[in-house]
């Protein structure tokens, strides 16, 4: 964006709350099911069912508004937001419009090393729709099925003041509640399930204008990624729009992740009055204080609170301890691991490094993969201890990745101890400078590259395993002395 | 006599001393039926073989108590488990729901044996019969008059005895007004005594389940196993039921009885209003107290019901749009033209146009001035009778402002036809009991009394009702259908 | 309070009821001639009262987080007007 425009973006997030029942049934909220084996008819809206709640859903609410720094009003209600479309079965869905059960808030945000306070608007409880499933595209498509498993699924929609101004922040903000949502453990937030959405309200103005520009809603945002390309398109989009005189409309767009551009959705038929009144089936929500306080004091530790622990406790830098605190499971290995080896640093290089590598490689979540905190621990020690080298550990590290095996048997199965013995690598080291003169000649006349050479070649004698500052020495003493 | 003219406690008793077979009695009310429906029109479905079948699985069981091994008759609003279910509409023509309501398996789980299902205003709303998209039910004491509405079926089916008693609904009247024009006994309990879970849904919070029968007695032995908490209904009361037959002792004294001015207006029948007050009178013989009150807003309850209603109504019939049952248009071309026209081809015309008036009411820029409004005034009209019952048990006024009318007199106005509904309104906006006894006859039309108590005392209700029949022979009165 | 074609069209539109010409112009009359009855309410005065919107004065009505059976899918989709591969189907979006 040039000097001339600045972006707004607000962020509507959509999470699935961890509940084993829907909202207003008791149907599984399993994910994966068959299409429609997981139904009855409340909730798919057949003639004469009501809608009964569940209480689980209102406790992981309020939990969220607590970590959101919500306002948690004493009173709350449901109501009916009105609308056609054949993945909602009553052609209402259940939400709450003008008493939501968390109110104002915010999230506290770090993007390159600049902070920045969001601002939550609001959060509310309401009830996920089924599945429309296309030949094809939306567009094209001669017919449609409909699934309605997850109709029902209970959500929280959390609604944040239009407080960022790049595509940058969008994510870091989007990143940070993830975190908090896992931490607070409401939502197992897995986009890729469709646990967690993200809607962007894009719109830019003139620097220095108070009054918002037209938005437009961007839909269809299935990654991190995704949600900042659409952004920066959008704004770019606008941005060029308005240079060319044209006036933005307000709409709803959709992500194409195809083409990398937002298309509108506009249908000329849709009048989006959704005619709210109160759910005359649900008898509204008294929240006595007792119960907000009994639910804060069995809050965990949120990402926030962590950081700050890894950075006092133990003097990481803060891009190290936000990443170890972006998931509760990260922490968990991380703080496990510092119970057998207490060098946090070292233990942040190896997360974020090698393990972060091998676990973006293959689409992997910490606790899905096969390393677990006391293999790694044990490899540290054997560096430490110099029964293996940097570089072994590394191979060894994929290794146990892959396998799942222990470093131990690892280092026993493919005999990778490093070698640290003098009376070892003497002969060999002495056996390679003898074997080039020429190169010895090289490197009496200050050539830096010849003891590269000789190491080079020790390393490929010894299969990596040599340790190489033992290398070092006992080469340049035999150079000496030649 | 018959054994359909008989009264559920009758039957209960002659059951209890085995001199009857349950079978007997279900032989011998389709028998009735077979002779009397052609002329009724009461039934959209009869369910005779299943009714044989359980009457004789209760006879071999020979266990009678309750109404185990007694006919009854549900208001085709009730979703009953693998028999059709229409709500009076093309919409749900074949519609067989595949789950019961929680009111009828409580009949059933007592071993009440069910005969059919009963006509209806399409989606309860009208106070005719006459809007069934099948056909019209004919009042039984009159059959070029209506029978009333929307429990038509039911009311008619019970003053025709062919079923002791049924279950109806009641959102604005439909139990009350029936019953009045059919000269039988109607309860509409407090909202929430009794489960709305598979009932189908026109207004929520006007909706309430209720009884017809012959008599107070059998109206209070069935309240006495509908009523209750269901967990499946987040509105139905945890408030514990009495047994509403312990009380039927004929005994009023010191009974304070108020009745509302604003209900013996000029626009109630001269007959009618007579009929009222001559049963006040007998209630003051009888030891009650009985003094005028006002209600001052009560000509506001009809027009803010009349936005109440459709507009919650207009969300619960939004889920018929021909996607998961139902009526579906296969000619429509894309999504939104066949709910549009899946819509217009299933519902009748009162129905589309609650529909709309209720969208109307709810859409931006008039939810205040419409829904709103009225919701307002519903608080006001509860506030009117939460002050009187601070003073009196119980209210009593005519139910209904005329006699049964004629088959296709009132089918121009829609307006007119809301006005019959003017005195029951009120106790649904207020959500509170209402009952309408016999009490009297214009032109050999029956005339109805309705008696309206404090929320959750039906028993006071039945109490007084009891009393007044006890003391009068109308509940002996049966209409003469040319046969026997 | 006399309805335009126009307004009775959108109406039509959100309740999702198609109608003919003549539908749309007897309805919008006898619509208006309802609304005309409710504007009665407008002589009463109502701005300090509380709208009702619940009968019954109970709050927190809740059901604990077990899973029941769901119920069987052939039973589900029976009334179905049309199905394909266990799902409702309907004809095209757009």
């Amino acid at each position: 964006m040039s000097k001339d425009f600045e972006i707004v973006i607000g962020l509507e997030v959509h999470a699935e709350l961890k509940t084993q029942t829907k909202i207003f049934c008791a149907c599984s909220t399993a994910f994966g099911a068959e299409p429609n084996t997981q139904t009855c008819p409340v909730c798919a809206g057949f003639p004469g069912m009501l809608p009964v709640l569940n209480e689980l859903v209102v406790e992981l609410a309020i939990k969220t508004g607590l970590a959101l720094h919500s306002e948690i009003p004493e009173l709350c209600k449901f109501d009916r937001k009105n609308y056609f479309y054949p993945d909602s079965p009553k052609a209402y869905q259940i939400s709450q419009f003008d008493l939501p059960v968390c109110v104002g808030g915010y999230l506290d945000i770090d993007v390159n090393g600049q902070k920045k306070r969001v601002g939550i608007t609001r959060a509310h409880m309401e009830e996920d729709a089924g599945k429309l499933v296309h030949q094809g595209d939306i567009t094209t498509t001669p017919f449609s099925l409909v699934d309605l498993n997850r109709c029902g699924v209970p959500l929280l929609e959390i609604v944040s003041e239009p407080d960022m101004r790049s595509a940058q922040e969008a994510r870091a903000y989007l990143e940070k509640l993830r975190s908090m949502l896992l931490f607070a453990g409401v939502s197992d937030c897995k986009m890729q399930e469709g646990s967690l959405r993200c809607d962007a309200n894009v719109s830019i103005r003139p620097c220095g204008q108070k009054e918002y520009g037209t938005r437009t809603e961007i839909k269809n945002l299935n990654s991190f990624r995704a949600l900042e390309r659409a952004i920066e398109y959008e704004a770019n989009r606008q941005k060029e729009a308005l240079e060319d005189g044209e006036i933005i409309v307000q709409e709803t767009r959709t992500w194409d992740e195809e083409k990398q551009l937002t298309r509108s959705m506009r249908s000329k038929e849709e009048a989006h009055d959704y005619r709210y009144f109160p759910e005359p089936d649900l008898p509204p929500l008294k929240i006595s204080r007792e119960w907000v306080d009994k639910i804060r004091g069995q809050m965990p530790e949120m990402p926030d609170q962590a950081q700050s622990r890894l950075v006092e406790e133990y003097g990481l830098p803060e891009y190290d301890a936000g990443l170890l605190t972006l998931t509760p499971e990260n922490l968990s290995f991380f703080d496990q691991c510092l119970k057998e080896y207490p060098d946090a640093k070292t233990v942040s290089n190896w997360m974020m490094g090698e393990l972060g590598r091998l676990l973006n490689q293959n689409n992997l979540e910490i606790d899905e993969c096969n390393i677990k905190p006391s293999h790694l621990v044990q490899m540290l020690k054997a560096i430490e201890d110099g029964s293996i080298s940097g570089k072994m550990a590394k191979a060894i590290f994929e290794e146990m990745f892959i396998s799942g095996k222990s470093p131990a048997l690892i280092i026993k199965e493919k005999g990778l101890v490093q070698i640290s013995d003098e009376g070892t690598l003497l002969p060999v080291i002495e056996d390679i400078v003898k074997a080039n003169p020429r190169v010895v000649e090289d490197y009496k006349n200050g050539k830096d590259k010849a003891l590269g050479f000789f190491i080079g070649q020790i390393m490929k004698f010894t299969r990596g395993q040599a340790n190489p500052a033992l290398v070092n020495k006992l080469l340049k003493e035999c150079l000496d002395r030649q | 006599m018959e054994l359909f003219e008989l009264t559920l406690h009758e039957l209960q008793e002659r059951l209890a001393r085995r001199e009857i077979t349950s079978e007997e009695i279900v032989k011998s009310i389709f028998t009735r039926i077979n002779r009397v429906e052609a002329k009724v029109k009461a039934f959209i479905t009869l369910t005779e073989e299943s009714a044989l079948q359980k009457a004789r699985e209760i006879d071999t069981g020979g266990k009678y108590s309750g109404i185990a091994g007694i006919p009854l008759g549900l208001k085709d609003i009730f979703c009953t488990r693998g028999v059709k279910t229409t709500c009076g509409s093309r919409i749900l023509e074949n519609f067989v729901p595949a789950y019961e309501s929680t009111a009828s398996r409580r009949l059933h789980e007592q071993q009440g044996v069910l005969a059919g299902k009963l006509n209806m205003d399409e989606f309860a709303m009208g106070s005719s019969t006459e809007n069934s998209a099948f056909f019209a039910t004919h009042n039984p004491w009159d059959l070029t008059r209506v029978p009333g509405g929307s429990s038509g079926g039911s009311a008619a089916a019970v003053a025709a005895d062919e079923v002791p008693f049924a279950l109806g609904t009641d959102t604005g009247g439909s139990i009350r007004q029936p019953a009045s024009y059919c000269g039988v006994v109607g309860m509409k309990p407090t909202y929430g005594r009794v489960s709305r879970w598979g009932v189908i849904a026109f207004a929520s919070s006007l909706d309430q389940v209720g009884v017809f029968s012959k008599d107070v007695r059998d109206n209070a032995l069935v309240m006495n196993i509908i009523a209750g908490h269901d967990p499946l209904d987040s509105t139905s009361a945890a408030i514990e039921v009495p047994d509403y037959t312990s009380n039927l002792d004929g005994d009023v004294k010191g009974l304070r009885i108020a009745y509302p001015r604003e209900y013996f207006g000029p626009g109630i029948d001269s007959a009618i209003t007579q009929s009222i007050k001559k049963a006040l009178l007998k209630y003051e013989e009888m030891g009650a107290v009985v003094e005028e009150v006002s209600l001052p807003h009560s000509e506001y309850a009809l027009p803010a019901y009349y936005l109440v209603a459709p507009a919650e109504a207009s969300a619960n019939l939004a889920r018929f749009d021909g996607v998961r049952y139902g009526y579906r248009d296969f000619e429509a071309e894309n999504v939104v033209s066949m709910f549009s026209q899946t819509r217009a081809q299933g519902f009748g015309d009162e129905v589309k146009r609650r529909i709309m008036l209720g969208t109307y009411a709810l859409s931006s820029g008039y939810y205040d001035a419409y829904y709103l409004k009225a919701l307002k005034v519903r608080r006001l009209i509860a506030n009117d009778f939460a002050k009187v019952f601070s003073d009196f048990d119980m209210i009593v006024s005519p139910t209904t402002p005329t006699v049964a009318f004629k088959l296709g007199e009132q089918a121009g106005d829609p307006l007119t036809l809301y006005m019959n509904d003017i005195l029951t309104v009120p106790i649904n906006m207020a959500g509170l009991p209402g009952m309408s006894i016999p009490c009297g006859f214009e032109q050999g039309l029956p005339i109805g009394m309705q008696l309206i108590g404090k929320a959750f005392d039906e028993a006071t209700l039945y109490k007084a009702a009891y009393a007044f029949e006890q003391n009068t022979e109308y509940h002996t009165m049966k209409p003469d259908l040319g046969v026997k | 309070m006399a309805l335009t074609i126009k307004e009775v069209e959108h109406v039509a539109l959100l309740a999702r009821l198609s109608l003919s010409e003549d539908e749309k112009k007897r309805f919008g009359e006898q619509l208006s001639s309802i609304l005309n009855y409710a504007d009665n309410l407008n002589s009463l005065p109502t701005d300090d009262i509380e709208p009702l919107t619940h009968i019954l004065s109970v709050n927190n009505v809740f059901r604990t987080d077990e899973i029941k059976p769901s119920m069987g899918r052939d039973e589900m989709l029976a009334n179905a007007p049309q199905a394909e591969n266990s799902q409702y189907k309907v004809p095209k979006i757009m």
